[in-house]
């Protein structure tokens, strides 16, 4: 290896994951093959509230080819716990979540009976075979009025479909209000939506009766967590159970969960093992029972002095949350409430929240989880503020950041944001975009009568979850480098990438810090028996902490390595000896990594006290979040005729910290701005009025495709953080959270002419055509 | 039922119920692993193959159906360990993040460029409209196409197509 390469670190460096994906020849859930596999099938309620008067199963028990049918009770008799929340907040009413419903079921499709066969053609076959009366019920699904006197209950044991209050607030924001030149109020409505990871969830479970050894396979993003969970629920010793992710299509939080499906599994394994049962959910069943995000519903308000400057901001919401609270569900809009003020300077707050359940799927993290929320509302806020005053709404904006001599900044939510340049990235994309000339082409095409729409979003996400107080597991992240007797690296870590690339910007790392190829470095990840434990990839944390456990473990085995290197020299100390591009100089003299490594394997001759191998563990626990930042501009036109949005063009600058993979950080900014287009334009999970979910399917709930999108435009600046040693940030999320707003600020100024100032997403056209139809009348 | 195909220029000869589905009979008989199944209802071209030179999406395709036929699935596009040029487009670009839609998004990328040799950026999109990506945003993938076309463009140079004038949309196979 020669010391003069270029650093992978910064490059545009193609995958080492995707000869596999490529290929066809990776493994999800379902590729894995075994021997004696069993099939199984869920019964699942096709009521969303409704008593369960009879389940006949007889049918089912005998129909070919199958093995093994359970219900509840078995899970009772078993003493199998319930579906836990992990993230229970203060006086909050939790109700039982068992894996299989009892007695009643409170959403459709909530599993009633789990059946398994021989085959998967005939274990659906048998779910056909069960006849059940169910006794229908009222539904609780609009939020308000489930928490009105008289909603039919979800749980009756509660009294109450409230699940919860909570409250963060600073500064004195009746006096704020009182003196404010303008108070601005506007109903927001944060639709919910269907994650819709391209493959669904899914289940393999195996228990080896003689090790008494319980493996779960399944499609997730946070192993060990669920291991974790799964072992609690079981009441199994931990260290029996191993989980494994292997490859994972995909999660956008739909997958930092631990499912009901998850404990059925595992109880039929253990009732049937040493056979392995498979579970693999239908679109249908994904859509209708993997956690929905979003769903919250509230009153923003703002006051404003004369020149646009925040004075304040209030908002009341409700978040729905479904019939049961999963994993982390209560603690999501928290995170909407910590984010409210947005890049602003905002002297007082209140967020006032209630959490509801509705006989609907639970709601939980999805892409963003509860910040999409907070930079939406501020950001129609700001143009409203905008709009009262006749200000241009990046005045506006210009007025209220903080700047940049100003951070390390402490928010009106009791945040500290570590540090940002608002302006600059402001500025840059308003360059990018040519704001003046694009109100100037709004200007003379609006005299054409064409609606052309100019958007900006300015945000700040909270990201690299995260310190450990603020996670009920933890908020830390583990690496294992191993340096292999002959030189080869492998990395553990305790992340748990899903298509993020990982495995290939860790690489990167170590083969810069050790002076290796990256062909020589191999990072391994999700397999709970492999990999020490760790906490998972969410929340834009993956490589601010894990990758950051990953430079310290780096530094830990570059050190011990020293030391070996310094006896094996014949130098005085580890301090004497130097290591570039992979070799190891002291007094003239050299040893490659790769011979290092074989001497510590060999251990002829050792310094005093020297463990023999070379590997080193690392787990870091970040003192703070960190908060990316940046500016979109969207440009749409509309219209006139039919209510149509067209992206016309599309500039994002994010500041995302230090970037290591150029190609990966476009990717994560264009997946996540899509993803943001589908809520702002055409997504909205519906339920009517009897709880039945309407967009069961791919026909229903519209993904963007590819003729939906724009070419974005994208570029960056890069503010360092001393949050961690890399300065990185975390981009998963930006584009999720910055996107939609700027589409809807579009959208909204297209439709200026007709005296438009709010519209609820989802834009869809036929709604914009009714606006523009009544605003033409008025 | 007996059933005769060649997949990925394989004969393979089996016994199979009438219902058993093209998707199920390569996973699962075959063990081609590659072809996934996103939705069972053709709405997100996450298992499309090729029939006889057409894409299809084989989770709404008996395998009965395919007596007699040619399939090709991702599996059967490397050559004697050469990559094709739209899996290598998709490595170069970035065409891809967590996998699961690549496979059927190749095939149909393929059958586009098959058709079209060299699509506008408009026409890859609209090419496209039956394949789901929840991931990329759809970019690196239009990109990943582009530079398929311009590799093909640069060893063969076939004669336009119909097609090659079709508006963005024509190529939507549902």
């Amino acid at each position: 290896m020669s010391a003069a390469r270029e650093p992978y670190v910064g490059r545009r460096v193609k995958r080492t994951e995707d000869p596999r994906l490529i290929r066809g020849l990776a493994h999800y859930v379902d590729d894995l093959r075994f021997a004696d596999l069993l099939h199984v099938s869920i019964v699942r309620s096709m009521y969303a509230h409704a008593r369960i008067v009879s389940l006949d199963l007889a049918a089912a028990r005998s129909a070919a080819g199958v093995v093994d049918v359970v219900t509840v009770e078995d899970l009772d008799r078993a003493r199998i716990g319930d579906v836990p929340c992990a993230a229970s907040m203060a006086g909050m009413k939790t109700p039982a979540h068992r894996p299989l419903a009892r007695g009643k079921v409170r959403f459709v499709g909530e599993p009633v009976a789990a059946i398994v066969a021989t085959s998967a053609y005939a274990a659906r076959d048998a779910v056909d075979l069960v006849s059940f009366e169910f006794d229908p019920l009222d539904a609780a699904v609009d939020l308000e009025k489930a928490l009105a006197p008289g909603s039919p209950l979800v749980h009756e044991e509660l009294g109450t479909n409230k699940a919860f209050e909570w409250s963060v607030a600073s500064g004195d924001l009746d006096a704020v209000f009182k003196s404010a030149a303008k108070v601005l109020t506007q109903r927001i409505v944060h639709q919910r939506l269907i994650p819709c990871p391209m493959e669904p969830r899914g289940c393999v479970a195996q228990y080896l009766p003689g090790e008494r050894q319980l493996t779960l396979w399944t499609s997730t993003q946070i192993p060990h967590l669920v291991r974790t969970a799964l072992a609690a629920v079981l009441g199994l010793a931990e260290n029996r159970v191993r989980v494994v992710a292997p490859e994972v299509g995909g999660g956008f939080g739909a997958k930092l969960n631990f499912y009901a499906e998850e404990i059925l599994l595992s109880v039929l394994a253990m009732r049937l093992g040493p056979r392995p049962v498979k579970w693999i959910a239908t679109r249908r069943e994904d859509f209708a029972a993997t956690i929905h995000g979003r769903g919250q519903l509230g009153m923003i308000e703002g006051a404003a002095d004369a020149e646009g400057r925040l004075l304040g901001i209030r908002y009341r919401s409700i978040q729905d949350l479904g019939a049961y609270p999963q994993l982390l569900a209560p603690a999501i809009p928290t995170l909407t409430g910590l984010m409210l003020p947005g890049c602003y300077k905002v002297g007082a707050m209140r967020m006032d929240l209630t959490g509801v359940y509705t006989n609907k799927m639970s709601t939980d993290a999805y892409r963003g989880a509860g910040r999409p929320e907070a930079t939406y509302q501020i950001e129609r806020l700001i143009d409203l503020v905008a709009d009262e005053l006749k200000l241009d709404p990046v005045e506006v904006r210009r007025r209220n950041f903080p700047a940049a001599s100003e951070f390390p900044f402490k928010t009106a939510s009791g945040l500290t944001y570590d540090s940002g340049d608002y302006r600059r990235a402001m500025d840059k994309a308003l360059a990018l975009a040519g704001y003046e000339k694009l109100r100037a082409e709004q200007q003379s095409a609006r005299l054409e009568g064409r609606l052309l729409g100019v958007g900006v979003s300015s945000y700040v996400e909270i990201c690299a979850l995260g310190p450990s107080a603020a996670l009920a597991a933890g908020g830390w992240e583990s690496a294992t480098v191993r340096i292999e007797p002959s030189g080869k690296v492998t990395v553990l870590t305790g992340a748990s990438p899903h298509g993020q690339g990982q495995e290939t910007s860790f690489a990167q790392l170590a083969a810069d810090f050790l002076g290796t190829d990256l062909d020589d470095v191999i990072v391994k990840h999700g397999d709970t028996a492999e990999v020490q434990y760790g906490i998972g990839t969410f929340g834009s944390r993956a490589t601010a902490v894990g990758g950051t456990a990953l430079w310290h473990a780096l530094g830990r085995v570059v050190e011990k390595a020293k030391r070996l290197a310094a006896h094996l020299l014949g130098a005085a100390s580890a301090e004497a000896v130097g290591f570039e591009g992979g070799v190891f100089v002291a007094n003239g003299k050299t040893l490659t990594l790769a011979e290092l490594a074989t001497a510590a394997h060999h251990a002829k001759s050792l310094p005093e006290g020297f463990e023999p191998g070379l590997q080193a563990t690392y787990a870091f626990e970040p003192k703070n979040f960190t908060f990316p930042f940046g500016t979109h501009v969207c440009v749409v036109e509309v219209d006139r005729n039919t209510g149509d949005v067209r992206i016309v063009r599309y500039v994002a600058v994010d500041d995302c910290g230090r970037v290591l993979n150029p190609l990966l950080v476009d990717g994560q900014v264009h997946g996540g701005i899509v993803q943001a287009l589908g809520q702002a334009l055409f997504e909205e999970a519906v339920y009517d009025e009897g709880g039945q979910l309407v967009t069961g399917t791919f026909m229903d709930y519209a993904l963007p495709r590819a003729h939906d999108c724009p070419r974005f435009e994208t570029d960056r600046t890069e503010t360092p953080t001393d949050v961690n040693p890399l300065g990185v940030k975390g981009v998963g999320e930006a584009g999720t959270i910055g996107a939609t707003p700027a589409i809807v600020n579009a959208v909204v100024d297209a439709l200026e002419p007709f005296g438009v100032r709010h519209v609820d997403m989802p834009l869809r056209p036929e709604k914009i055509w009714r606006l523009i139809q009544a605003g033409g009348k008025a | 039922m007996k059933l005769a195909v060649t997949v990925n220029e394989k004969a393979h000869e089996h016994e199979v119920e009438p219902r058993l589905l093209l998707v199920h009979y390569l996973r699962e008989v075959l063990g081609l692993t590659g072809t996934h199944v996103g939705c069972e209802t053709t709405l997100c071209g996450a298992c499309t193959v090729l029939l006889d030179g057409v894409p299809v999406k084989a989770c709404t395709v008996l395998a009965i159906q395919a007596d007699g036929a040619k399939v090709v699935t991702i599996e059967g596009l490397e050559k004697d360990g050469v990559l094709d040029a739209m899996q290598q487009g998709f490595w170069e670009c970035h065409g891809l993040q967590c996998g699961f839609c690549t496979p059927g998004m190749i095939l149909a990328a393929r059958d586009l460029l098959d058709r079209n040799p060299h699509p506008t950026e408009d026409q890859v999109r609209g090419g496209l409209d039956g394949n789901l990506c929840r991931c990329t945003g759809y970019q690196h993938i239009v990109d990943a196409v582009l530079h398929a076309a311009k590799k093909r463009g640069a060893s063969a140079a076939p004669a336009p197509s119909p097609a090659a004038t079709a508006a963005p949309g024509a190529g939507r196979h549902a």
